[in-house]
Order: structure tokens, then sequence, then C-alpha cells
């Protein structure tokens, strides 16, 4: 038994089938609890005051927005050497989500920014890397968007994908050197003596489980369309040919 | 490939060939800039630098289309796919058509443009040399952005929309190198870092427009 | 030398056109592909001059040996007919394009741009790169579209040649060219299921 198995349509729907209704259950759980622990029984920040709470919005959707395009990166490199169409589909299935994912961070984080900084947006580096990310994602949806034939597009898609993660890399530093910003740093790390406060802390892991809980459970079900869609217009197909 | 060189600068100079076109849209650009910010020539020398990149990057971007558009169209790409010419080779032979009809006259044009919005005379030198060494990765870029949708109808604005992400790294630090340069300071890290990009998407991203290419023809 | 094509499956927009299709051409010899419009002859030739995978099946030809012509050839407006050709020509390392042009009756508009040229002129040219290209085998979808009988016979004696020296050429066409080929009716190879391109989907239908 290998993972690989998976990669076959018919596996891949039985297993996400039964994956989803836990994945979305038990996101809808971490989100509530994790929002309402976070917003309603946290202490204001001594600085920020409880303009702080929208960390429990902003900082798992920033994360899920770099994340959910390293896992594209991830299975576009599986289509291109295995040529598997679950993983094609499945990074169609999640550029969407990132897409929203990142602009939730921006807007977000604008919201953040206005009382804080005084301003809604500022060039500042992790701002800037956020909207060119938005641009990369935006260029990638189009491209699936305007080819016609799937496995072109997959193709296509795929080594854009590539490609673009070297720009974004490209580009994070190039920022970082255009601009040393506003923004603080990491607010959370393993290794970081100077971490958010623990009370701050665990309801920020709980919102965190819940967006990736969300983002699995939104790209199975995105995933599973897509093959869905696959197969009525091949069946379509056949029709047409019978 | 020096045929294919050659054919490709012809075909650029002869009537219709959109030659010239990029420079107009460069001038124009800079013509227009001090409508829209004020005559104020303080205020126009500050902002020479970065209105001078973006002006030859937004010219380099407008004829990035016919990169491989037209053979496409015509039937020349099948007939090359066929050829002992590797497609690798081919994309980069058409990147630096592009490059010598495109971003060489932009660069030799920049210092008569820059005289227009006030370039301190320090700035000079750097503008020229980034946009010298920074202008080749624009179209090399380019051209795995047109690779990429060539077999899209009035696939044009999605092009755009798929190059100007990529074009960022470059415009920084080209537009960086030029800005320093036009204020005095030291220009060696941004250019030096323009000259890795430059160089590593001449060396590595063919590969990939190549690749692009051959799905699109199949 | 020889072109062998073995159970060979072709697919356009990965659902399949044709299948099972074998045949061998000799050197010296020709085919001739019949078959309706929308059967996949041009799918077919595409993935014999190696533009696209097939589906199943080999192509056996030597390396760099097949030449092909279609539809559009790669005609530039603005160039004249001779700089048209000698690209062509420098591309395939060949050089010489005096004989493809006598071949083809072009010398009269050598120096003329190619736009201005008629539709059958065109075609003309493009079957003169044919000559330039020196390769041993012609892969040609649709020829005489919009030649007229003059040129027919130009071209066909263009085939003979190429075939008395030992060339192959695979034609596609629903005209008499006169030649001594034989015939292959593709219709009886048309696809029965759609299959994707690759097991994995097929398995999910």
């Amino acid at each position: 038994m290998s993972l690989w198995e998976y990669a076959n349509p018919v596996k891949f729907m039985a297993l996400s089938g039964r994956i989803l209704p836990w994945a979305a259950w038990l996101s809808g759980i971490c989100l509530v609890v994790g929002l309402i622990w976070g917003f309603f029984f946290t202490p204001d920040d001594f600085r920020q005051g409880s303009t702080v709470k929208i960390i429990y919005l902003h900082v798992p959707s920033a994360l899920m927005a770099i994340n959910i395009w390293m896992m594209m990166l991830v299975t576009s490199l599986v289509w291109i050497i295995r040529r598997h169409h679950v993983s094609a589909l499945a990074a169609k299935a999640a550029a969407p989500i990132g897409v929203a994912m990142t602009l939730i961070a921006l807007i977000t984080g604008a919201i953040w920014g206005q009382p804080m900084w005084g301003t809604w947006w500022a060039w500042d580096p992790r701002l800037t890397s956020f909207l060119i990310l938005f641009l990369f994602y935006l260029g990638y949806i189009a491209l699936w968007a305007a080819i016609e034939d799937n496995d072109t597009a997959a193709d296509l898609t795929s080594i854009l994908c590539l490609v673009g993660s070297v720009f974004a890399v490209l580009s994070r530093y190039a920022v970082n050197f255009w601009n040393q910003g506003l923004h603080q740093g990491a607010s959370l790390s393993l290794d970081k003596e100077k971490n958010v406060a623990d009370v701050f802390y665990f309801p920020l892991l709980v919102c965190i489980a819940g967006f990736v809980l969300l983002f699995i459970a939104l790209v199975l079900l995105r995933t599973r369309t897509e093959i869905r869609a696959r197969r009525a217009s091949a069946l379509l197909a056949r029709e047409r040919m019978a | 490939m020096k045929a294919l060189l050659v054919r490709d600068l012809r075909l650029a100079i002869r009537a219709g060939g959109g030659f010239g076109l990029g420079l107009a849209f460069f001038l124009i650009v800079t013509v227009l800039v001090p409508f829209g910010v004020g005559p104020q020539s303080a205020l126009l020398s500050t902002i020479a630098p970065g209105i001078l990149w973006l002006g030859a990057l937004l010219a380099c971007l407008l004829s990035l289309d016919r990169i491989l558009a037209l053979d496409w169209e015509d039937g020349t790409l099948d007939l090359l796919a066929c050829a002992p010419l590797p497609m690798e080779a081919a994309v980069s032979v058409k990147a630096l058509a592009h490059w010598l009809t495109t971003g060489l006259p932009l660069v030799i044009a920049a210092p008569l443009f820059a005289l227009l919005l006030n370039l301190p005379s320090a700035g000079y030198a750097p503008l020229v040399l980034s946009l010298l060494l920074g202008t080749p990765a624009l179209s090399v870029i380019g051209t795995f952005g047109a690779a990429l949708t060539v077999g899209i109808k009035r696939g044009g604005l999605l092009l755009s929309l798929l190059v100007l992400p990529l074009y960022v790294p470059t415009l920084i630090y080209g537009a960086e190198a030029a800005r320093r340069g036009a204020a005095g300071l030291d220009t060696s890290t941004p250019l030096i870092m323009l000259a890795g990009i430059t160089f590593g998407v001449i060396a590595l991203l063919p590969f990939a427009s190549a690749a692009v290419l051959r799905v699109n023809i199949r | 030398m020889q072109l062998a094509v073995d159970t060979l499956s072709v697919a356009r927009g990965g659902i399949a056109v044709l299948e099972g299709l074998s045949f061998r051409v000799e050197a010296g010899k020709a085919l001739i592909l019949r078959g309706p419009n929308g059967i996949g002859k041009t799918t077919l030739l595409r993935s014999i001059a190696g533009l696209q995978p097939p589906l199943n099946g080999t192509i056996d030809a030597p390396e760099d040996s097949i030449a092909y012509a279609a539809h559009s050839d790669g005609i530039k407006h603005v160039l004249t007919v001779r700089e048209n050709l000698e690209f062509w020509a420098e591309v395939f390392g060949t050089g010489d394009i005096t004989s493809a042009l006598h071949a083809f009756a072009l010398e009269p508009l050598a120096s003329r741009p190619a736009g201005a040229l008629s539709a059958g002129q065109k075609r003309r040219l493009g079957l003169a790169r044919l000559l330039v290209s020196a390769r041993p085998i012609w892969v040609l979808d649709e020829p005489t579209v919009s030649l007229d009988v003059d040129a027919v016979a130009m071209f066909a004696d263009a085939i003979g040649s190429h075939l008395s020296s030992g060339g192959i050429a695979l034609i596609a066409t629903h005209i008499d060219l006169g030649l001594d080929a034989d015939i292959l009716d593709v219709a009886p190879f048309k696809a029965r299921a759609p299959l994707a391109r690759d097991d994995a989907m097929e398995g999910f239908l």
C-alpha cells in the first residue's frame, strides 16, 4: 500500500468522502472555540488594547496564504513528475482558497494597521510580499481559466507555479532590501524565547488548527467537485462518440 | 540560430514589425508624467529614475506578445519544433531578438528622456548601466510569459498579469540602482543583485519557456 | 530507411480519435491517407511528425528525418520568397535554394514579398520548403489545397523525384496525384472509447 494509490480518483473519492465531514466538523468546532476564546476570554494587550484580538484571524490566514502556495507547489511537482490528475486538480482547487486567505490576511492587516500605525496601508516588506503573492495567485487562477484543454492547463499552471515560487522568493529578498518595514517580527516560533504570551498563544493555536482543518475540508470538497466535473465531461465526450 | 536571429531582426525592422513602437511608448510615458505630477523640477528629478525604469518596463511589456504570437499563428513554431534547432535555443534567440529590437533602443534613449525629467547628472551612468543589465531579464522573463499565453486568443492582458509579478525583483533592484546613483550613493549592491537575476534567468528560464512551448504546440 | 507505425493511438484534446493503427512505408514509397473530415488525420500526422506525443504505440523513424507541412506554412509576409526559403535552408543547414525555387517555378517570384503572392503561390512556397529541408520523410497534411492543375502537377513531380531518390512521403489528401502509392483509409481505426490520457482517470470512468 503506497501513498500514490490515493492518486487514483476512485480511491481518492472514497477516502476524501470519509475525511471530509470530520475535517469540516472539527474545523467548525476549532474556529468557534478559538475565536470565542480569543475574542472574549483573553485580556486586552497593555499597548494595543483590544485591537490585538484580530490576530486570531490575521495570523492563521497569513500562515495559510503561504502554506497553500507551498501545497500547490508540491502538487504541481507531483503532476509534472508522476502525472497524477488528482494532484493537478488539487492544486487547481487550492488556488481560490489561497487567494481568499491572502485577501483576508491583507484586509485584517489593514484593519489592524489603521489604529496601530495610523495607516491602512504601508509599503512594508511583509505587506508588499503578500500583495505580490496575491498577484501570483491571480495569475495562476487566470491561466487555469484561460486554457480549454485540461492537461495543457495543468502542465502550464504547474510550470508557472514552479517558476512563480522562485520569483516569489526573489521578490521577498528584493522587497526586504528595498524597504525595512514597520511590521513586527514573527509572533510564533518554536525556538524563540520571546513569543506572544501563553494567554494569547493557546487560543491562537486553536484558531490555526481551525484554519488548517477548514482548508483541508475546502480543498477536499473542491477537488472532489473538479473530479466529478472532469468525469461528467468525459462521459459527455463518450456519449458524443457513441 | 543566427538565421533565426537575422530573420527576427528583419521582421521587426520591416513595415508592420512594431520596431520603434516601444520607444514611442516610452517617450509618451515620460512626457505624460510631468502632466500628472506637476512641473516642479525638484520633484521630477527625485522620481525620474523610477519613472524611467517603469516606462522602460511598460514599453517592454507592450511588445511581449509579438515575440511568439505571430510565429504561432502562421505555423512557424510547429515547423521550428521539427527543425534541428532545440526549442531552448529558439526561445533564447527570440528573447535576444526582442532585447535587441526593444530593450537596447530603450537603454540608448533613456539618457535623452532623462533630460526631460531633470535627472541629476550623477544619475545618468547608473541609469544606463542598470537598464543595460536589467532589460535582458525583462526580455527573457517576457518570453516565458509569451510562451505560456501563446495558445490563448487575445492573451495580451493575461500575459501582462502573469509577467508583472515576475518583473518585481528586476524592477526593484534596477530602479534602486538608478535611484541610488541619482542621489550620489553607492550602487554596487543593487547592480550586483540585478546582474545576478539577469544571468540567472538567461541561464535557467529558457528551459521553462521551451517546456511550456512544447506543451502548447502539442 | 523506413517509417514504421505500430498499434498507434492518437488523441486530440485528451480524447482518443484513432487507435490501433499500424503501417510501414519503405524507402522510395508513398502512403496516402484517406478518411472523412474530423477523423483525426491531422492529429495522426502531427503525432508522427513528433509535435505531440501518441497515446499508445510506437512510431519508428530515423532521428531528425521528418519534414512536416500543413495548412500554415510559416511564411512571413514581409520577407521575400527568397528570404523565406533561405531562412529555412539555414535552419536545416542545407543552404542551396535554387533547385527548390526551380521545382515549384518560383524563380520569377523570388524577390517579391511573400505577402504579395496568391494563395496557390504561397502554397508552392510552403512546399518548396520541404525541398530545402533535405529531410527524407515528408509528412504532408492536405498539401494540394488551393493549388491549380499545373501546380498540382509540379507537386506530383517533386514528390516523384523525392521518392525516386529514396525518400518517403506520407500524405493526407483527397485528390489523385497520379502517384504509384498505397492508400490507407483510416476510418476503420476510429477510436471507440474516449480514453483519457492516463489510466488513473480511466479507472474512474
